[in-house]
């Protein structure tokens, strides 16, 4: 590997001559197959300088294929990766190889971090690029991130190890090892899916000022308002094909979610709950910070059947700790937890379960499936000692499956089968399994922690729906989530929680997103009257 | 050309199978290197090792009673390493059954004859187990490696074995010899077929692989294991109770470990000494291993292992290498299976070059 120069590929070169001077990479007909599958279908796209390039598509449309096969992670059956040299050549890149990308000036930033945890930011900046065993070029290199800091408004500080870092510091670390490394083209791979609405924002102001210095920015997502707030170009892909161009100041959310699923989206509308007996209280709740779950200083809340409550806040306020003891993996440290009126004393998931508190984790691969366990194993799992999945300890496979087949159909599960791994399926489809493993058994309460992070629309249409429906026959819900929109959605009450404590903000109705920001930043309800 | 690794989405039986198998031929092959610097003939010294292993009835009976420690010390590190419960101290936890068989079977305690056996198997099952729960329970207390203490209390065991054969367990009869007072005759395994040495020791093994077998495949506790192993974060969410599961399989796996001490003193022995195991807690780990954990598995290469062991034994009789190609083989088996293992989890791929 790492050959730059190839006949075939200088030949080809030739035929197609570079005129805008602008351009700093362009991919021609790339094609990608994957046995049978065609994830690439000779897709064409030009980058220019200065420009953020935003490409869209659901779960599985090839984004993530497309810029794997420009970063040489995988290589391309046919079509040419073109990258302008600091000669101001465009050459072409040897496919297959990250190395040459890199020289190149391509800088990748992955949706799954690729640092060392156990190593400053600096060090994590330089990693790769110089023998660590130098001295003197330690502060060289300090002196040339500090001016890219300073450039960029890439705040961070660089001495403290990563594994302490928040995740947006994390990220900007990621974005300042491309830049350190010259990077003229940089590829974020949907980098909000991680943040809080505030650090999006930052990144935002960030990349608008990367690209006003002559960066190229391309920015993969599926999320429409911040590929309206950020991009000044957006691809649209849809089944491996290019469905779409157009540049943003002519487009619109409705024609960009008709072009990224082919076609018109149903809109999930909701109608007002009706609020009947409550099911669970919190009175006076605290819960002391364990690892990285945060702490709950006061919260009192009820969650009534038949009515969505949404949890509003900025991530790492306590929602952490809610969930816990929702999920029955915490109870309160002081205070009172009552399901159904009893007092919860036990921190049990298995007999929230049995009672019918339905729980979607918040990190759904992590917690939610064993990856190398099938699809039928993690749909019993909630409930494999129970008389319908097993019988005096042995295992009743049978049923197993075909609980597992019925889900498959019934929630649309895109996997090869019952027996498939949990870790072949797509962020959407693990959701729709864990939707189908709590919401089959008719919950009276459910938790639903961040339901649609990192899902495409269509899925995200799909998990409200379920839920609205799980509403609508009477469950009480929590909707803990960080995006407004989605809260606004699906919320017939808001709860805002601010370093630890819960503020009852009331019937959805009467609120707006301003007051809610207020809110989240910690304006308390009584002190300042939100009455305009 | 250029060679590029491609993750597997999934290995087949057959590839799994392939792997332990080329790993057992190609440590063979490798150590045909210093058996011709030895100065013999590699065909003829291997031939001879076939011979010794399965030659004959009493060859076979041989190698089989030296599989049934490793049988079951293979279990005990299969059973463990599934659920990513990393116990190196199935060595001492076979001395600890031992001891306990010859506390209960020795004449200390008054128990009716058939009950001896059933005695002496469930007090060296749970001595051995709770060699095994206590380092588990540290970790979950401390987060202490089970690696370090499992592998350290080996040594610790076996020096306390020590000073019992030396000092209150000493057999006044042995003239002298550090060893045990012998077993009662009621305590003793029977042989599966008179004057060999095979015993019912075999039998417990098989039945052991049998069980566990269908532990992993169709039992709650099996399904509990394999999800906490993998993800523990995920079955704890789940409800699965993940230290109690654990502490079950440290008891399993130290249990198996020390039933392997049981028929070693039970079947072979007759007593206790501080020579009872030539490193079969050890070698289990390699049977683990060569296996892909599997029990069924366990069983075959438990055989192959002891097969090496006999049969180069009889070899080293015949001319004159030494019988620690043995020990070079198990070795590099081990290392060769975990060379394959990289195999079943990515595909290697030629690719020219001009593909693209």
């Amino acid at each position: 590997m790492g050959v730059p120069d190839h006949p075939n590929i200088s030949k080809s070169e030739a035929q197609e001559p570079m005129t805008d001077p602008a351009i700093l990479l362009s991919l021609s007909n790339i094609t990608k197959r994957f046995g049978a599958l065609v994830a690439n279908d000779a897709i064409s796209l030009d980058l220019r300088k200065g420009e953020i390039l935003a490409l869209l598509g659901e779960n599985g449309a090839g984004k993530t294929t497309l810029m794997n096969i420009l970063f040489g992670h995988y290589v391309q059956d046919e079509g040419t990766v073109r990258v302008r040299t600091n000669g101001g050549n465009m050459t072409a890149l040897p496919p297959g190889s990250p190395g040459a990308a890199l020289s190149a000036g391509v800088g990748m930033v992955h949706q799954h971090f690729t640092l060392a945890e156990n190593l400053s930011g600096l060090d994590n900046i330089r990693l790769g690029t110089e023998p660590l065993l130098s001295l003197g070029r330690r502060a060289t290199a300090r002196t040339r991130i500090k001016s890219i800091i300073a450039e960029s408004g890439l705040e961070v500080d660089l001495d403290r190890r990563v594994a302490d870092l928040t995740v947006g510091e994390k990220q900007r670390i990621e974005i300042l090892k491309a830049l350190y490394r010259d990077a003229r083209v940089l590829i974020l791979d949907e980098p909000t899916a991680v943040l809080t609405p505030q650090e999006a924002e930052g990144l935002f102001v960030v990349l608008r000022r990367l690209a006003a210095n002559g960066l190229g920015v391309i920015f993969i997502s599926h999320k429409l308002g911040e590929v309206l707030a950020v991009s000044h170009r957006i691809m649209v892909l849809r089944g491996g094909k290019k469905a779409g161009e157009l540049t943003t100041a002519e487009a619109d959310r409705r024609s960009i979610a008709d072009l990224m699923v082919g076609k018109a989206v149903a809109q999930v509308t909701r109608t007002p709950g009706r609020a009947g007996d409550p099911l669970l209280e919190l009175d006076h709740v605290t819960l002391a910070k364990s690892g990285s779950r945060s702490a709950v200083a006061d919260a009192s809340f009820t969650l009534r059947a038949g009515e969505i409550t949404g949890l509003a806040g900025v991530s790492g306020n306590g929602q952490a700790g809610i969930a816990a003891m929702l999920s029955g993996l915490a109870v309160p440290d002081t205070g009172i937890m009552r399901l159904f009126g009893a007092p919860v004393t036990r921190a049990d998931p298995r007999r929230l379960v049995q009672q019918g508190v339905a729980r979607m984790p918040e990190d759904r691969q992590h917690d939610g499936v064993v990856g190398t366990m099938s699809v039928a194993d993690n749909i019993a799992i909630e409930e494999i000692r129970s008389p319908g999945f097993s019988r005096f300890g042995l295992l009743d496979n049978n049923a197993m499956r075909a609980r597992a087949e019925s889900a498959i159909a019934a929630y649309d599960v895109r996997c090869p089968g019952p027996d498939a791994e949990a870790r072949l399926l797509s962020g959407g489809n693990v959701q729709k399994l864990i939707l189908a493993r709590v919401l089959e058994r008719e919950p009276r309460i459910i938790l639903a922690n961040q339901p649609t992070r990192g899902l495409d629309i269509g899925a995200q249409a799909e998990v409200h729906r379920r839920i609205l429906a799980a509403r609508d026959r009477g469950a009480a819900v929590l909707v803990i989530s960080e995006d407004l929109d989605e809260l606004f959605a699906l919320a017939d009450r808001f709860l805002v929680i601010h370093a630890g404590d819960v503020v009852d903000a009331g019937p959805a109705d009467a609120l707006d997103r301003a007051t809610i920001g207020l809110l989240m930043a910690g304006q308390s309800h009584t002190t300042e009257p939100l009455a305009q | 050309m250029s060679l590029r690794l491609d993750p597997r989405e999934h290995a087949p039986l057959s590839l799994r199978l392939l792997v332990s198998l080329l790993a057992g031929l190609t440590a063979l092959l490798l150590v045909a290197v210093p058996v011709m610097a030895a100065g013999a003939n590699p065909f003829e010294a291997y031939l001879l090792m076939a011979q010794g292993a399965f030659g004959s009835m009493f060859a076979l009976s041989e190698t089989l009673n030296r599989a049934t420690p490793l049988i079951l010390t293979g279990l005990a590190a299969a059973v463990a390493f599934r659920a990513r419960l990393w116990n190196i101290g199935a060595e001492g936890q076979l001395y600890m059954g031992a001891l306990a068989a010859v506390l209960v079977g020795s004449g200390f305690l008054q128990l009716p004859a058939p009950l001896v056996i059933p005695a002496i198997m469930l007090a060296g099952f749970l001595a051995g187990g709770l060699m095994m729960v206590i380092p588990a329970m540290l970790k979950q207390r401390f987060g202490a490696d089970e690696v370090v203490i499992t592998l350290l209390l080996n040594f610790v065991v076996i020096l306390f074995i020590q000073m019992l054969i030396e000092g209150p367990l000493k057999d006044p009869l042995a003239m002298g010899w550090p060893q045990s007072v012998p077993l009662l005759a009621e305590a003793k395994f029977d042989k599966l077929i008179p004057r060999l040495r095979m015993h019912w020791g075999l039998i417990i093994g098989l039945v052991a692989a049998l069980i566990l077998w269908l532990m992993v495949k169709r039992t709650v506790l099996g399904f509990e294991i394999k999800a906490v192993g993998e993800n523990k974060a995920a079955a704890r969410f789940a409800g699965i109770p993940v230290d109690a599961t654990m502490l079950k399989v440290a008891l399993i796996s130290g249990g198996l470990a020390g039933l392997a001490g049981v028929g070693e003193v039970a079947g072979v022995k007759g007593y206790l000494s501080a020579d009872l195991s030539p490193g079969f807690g050890y070698s289990g780990i390699v049977v683990a291993m060569l296996a892909g954990l599997s029990p069924i598995g366990s069983v075959v290469a438990a055989v192959f292992i002891a097969a090496v062991f006999v049969g180069a034994d009889s070899m080293s009789r015949a001319t004159g290498i030494s019988n620690y190609l043995a020990d070079l083989v198990v070795a590099l088996s081990l290392l060769c299976v975990l060379v394959g293992s990289f195999f079943l989890r990515f595909r290697l791929r030629w690719q020219s070059r001009q593909e693209a």
